[in-house]
């Protein structure tokens, strides 16, 4: 059975993420996302392992948060307050929402899952480093090739100067 | 640990749902992108907990490689709703014209 710190973390998570995507001001939606994110990073200590948790949080919480925060301050203050979305797409949306969630979670809970149980000490972070630099050096290797390119293409496609849209100048 | 791997797993499950609500829903381009976010973390929630349960540190090792790719997707995507922003002074997607075919 779940123990407190567990069910705590876990209504901040989800709360938080309906309050993203309900949130009327984006500004406050984007800081709800930091919640759920810090609340993922709770539960990264809960499941002993602090290395992820700790990447979790420099990444997701350090860069990721403040990247959209600045974003959402980069356009109108009209766009960021108004919620532009249509009434029954939202209702069909919560119905896929429920049957998803009740689909997937009937799936789970008949699987046997709930047998598995764990007495093994947790993983060492120095487990996660031999992985790192033994068996994934290339994965490693591409994925830093990944982020900066991803970086350079960024950067390039935000400096753009000669950005015009045809259909509004006509 | 008083935690079982089936209460990490419906945790994750809601999270998914949530975030695939999100994403058919809103009609925000940068509430799309929090959605997408939803969805990644419900999935590296999901990596780490199978890690912790079953024998070997993959797990982990696999949910630092979605950390850093996800970083490397929003950064791009961010770039990508600023420019369209700048094109189309908007964030609907619905407004994006000439993205359809």
């Amino acid at each position: 059975m779940a123990d407190a710190v567990f069910l705590a973390i876990s209504i901040m998570t989800i709360g938080s993420a309906i309050a993203a995507l309900e949130v009327r001001s984006l500004i406050y939606g984007s800081i709800a996302l930091m919640g759920t994110l810090g609340g993922i990073a709770g539960f990264f200590l809960l499941l002993d392992s602090p290395f992820v948790a700790m990447f979790q949080i420099a990444v997701y919480i350090g860069s990721i948060a403040v990247l959209i925060l600045f974003t959402v301050m980069l356009v109108r203050r009209q766009l960021i307050f108004t919620k532009i979305e249509d009434k029954r797409r939202k209702y069909a949306g919560i119905g896929l929402m429920l049957i998803m969630m009740v689909g997937l979670g009937a799936i789970v809970i008949g699987s046997g899952i709930k047998s598995i149980q764990t007495d093994e000490p947790p993983v060492d972070f120095r487990e996660i480093g031999e992985d790192f630099l033994i068996y994934y050096w290339p994965a490693l290797i591409l994925m830093a090739l990944i982020l900066a390119a991803s970086v350079i293409g960024a950067l390039t496609l935000a400096r753009r100067e000669d950005v015009t849209n045809e259909q509004h100048t006509t | 640990m008083s935690n079982t791997l089936l209460d990490f797993m419906i945790v994750s499950i809601a999270l998914l749902a949530i975030g695939i609500y999100g994403v058919s829903v809103k009609r925000n381009a940068i509430r799309m992108l929090f959605a997408i976010e939803i969805i990644v973390n419900a999935a590296n929630l999901n990596l780490v907990a199978f890690a912790r349960f079953l024998p070997g540190s993959e797990g982990q090792t696999f949910a630092l490689f979605s950390i850093a790719i996800a970083a490397a997707e929003v950064g791009v995507g961010l770039a990508l709703i600023i420019v369209a922003y700048r094109m189309y002074k908007n964030v609907d997607i619905a407004e994006f014209r000439s993205l359809k075919g």
